[in-house]
């Protein structure tokens, strides 16, 4: 195990690597999910407005 | 028989049907094959004969600069297509790319950088490959910057595809450059003709890397362009069931 983290010697380049994309993946889930989220609220409250209104 | 397929796809409330039940079909996969490929890349395949350990970081690089040129290929070509057909769904795609591609831009500028300081010496050279994929950074934030700038959105929709088609042109430039010039980096060795230079234990993970990170940014995208629809349909009825407001309000 110590030696798989090891990588060779190559650990301080290697293993900032996957953190940095595993942190680019995690953001883009969230901050697609909150586009969609705030665009649907959004949605929402335009057409609660339009009922209100008629 | 093949516009009405094209009209189907181009119609917003199915499109955002559509893309709500496509999602976990990409989604699921995109995590599979990126799990066989961790394994196979970090665990299963052999050390390099000259770069040891430190080759593995070809399994995040090489996918992230793999995103960073098709997504934007993705966002160029559906930004054409809303600009010639008047296609809302197109224009709804083109601007979900964006903010993914632009940090899979940077993801695969930062790992290169980690990758050349034990191989090349140093984290940056002013090479044409490395230069071209900066460039390509600027290209996504220019366009991220002028939709931020104009208020309308078909407005940013009709200014930011025309920046999108004309920056079209560096893709190429990024992926021949290490053809074409002289550069530190090196020559392809999955796409390309005739048999790949790397042998299957190395190979294999990249390839599960590559599939799972395209089904990701599908998923992705699908997530995205349904907001995208939904902030440019603001008076049509199908929003009203697509945004989960009741009938009785």
């Amino acid at each position: 195990m110590l030696k798989f983290l090891a990588m060779g010697g190559y650990a301080r380049y290697v293993w900032p690597c996957y953190v940095l994309t595993a942190a680019v993946v995690g953001l883009n889930i969230r901050w697609a999910l909150r586009s969609l989220h705030s665009a649907r609220a959004a949605a929402r409250r335009r057409i609660a407005a339009v009922r209100a209104a008629s | 028989m093949a516009w009405v397929w094209f009209h189907r796809f181009g119609s917003p409330p199915h499109f955002y049907r559509l893309a709500t039940r496509l999602t976990p079909w990409f989604a699921w996969p995109a995590a599979l094959l990126c799990l066989a490929g961790l394994i196979g890349g970090l665990v299963l395949a052999p050390p390099d004969y000259q770069q040891g350990d430190g080759f593995r970081i070809i399994y995040v690089h090489a996918p992230a600069a793999w995103l960073s040129l098709m997504v934007y290929v993705v966002m160029a070509t559906s930004a054409a297509v809303g600009l010639i057909w008047r296609m809302t769904v197109a224009y709804a795609v083109s601007a979900s790319c964006a903010v993914i591609g632009a940090s899979f831009t940077a993801l695969a500028l930062a790992t290169g950088m980690l990758w050349g300081r034990p191989m090349w010496g140093t984290y940056w050279e002013w090479d044409p490959r490395l230069t071209s994929e900066l460039l390509l950074l600027f290209l996504y934030l220019g366009y991220l910057g002028l939709r931020n700038s104009i208020d309308d959105v078909g407005r940013a929709d009709r200014a930011s595809a025309v920046l999108a088609i004309v920056g079209v042109v560096n893709v190429p430039i990024i992926h021949y450059s290490v053809i074409w010039w002289n550069s530190l980096h090196q020559a392809p060795s999955v796409m390309k003709f005739g048999r790949p230079t790397m042998p299957a234990a190395m190979l294999v993970p990249l390839l599960l890397m590559l599939a799972g990170f395209t089904a990701y940014f599908v998923a992705l995208l699908l997530i995205r362009a349904r907001g995208e629809l939904l902030r440019r349909e603001r008076n049509a009825h199908w929003t009203a069931e697509a945004a989960g407001a009741t009938a009785t309000g």
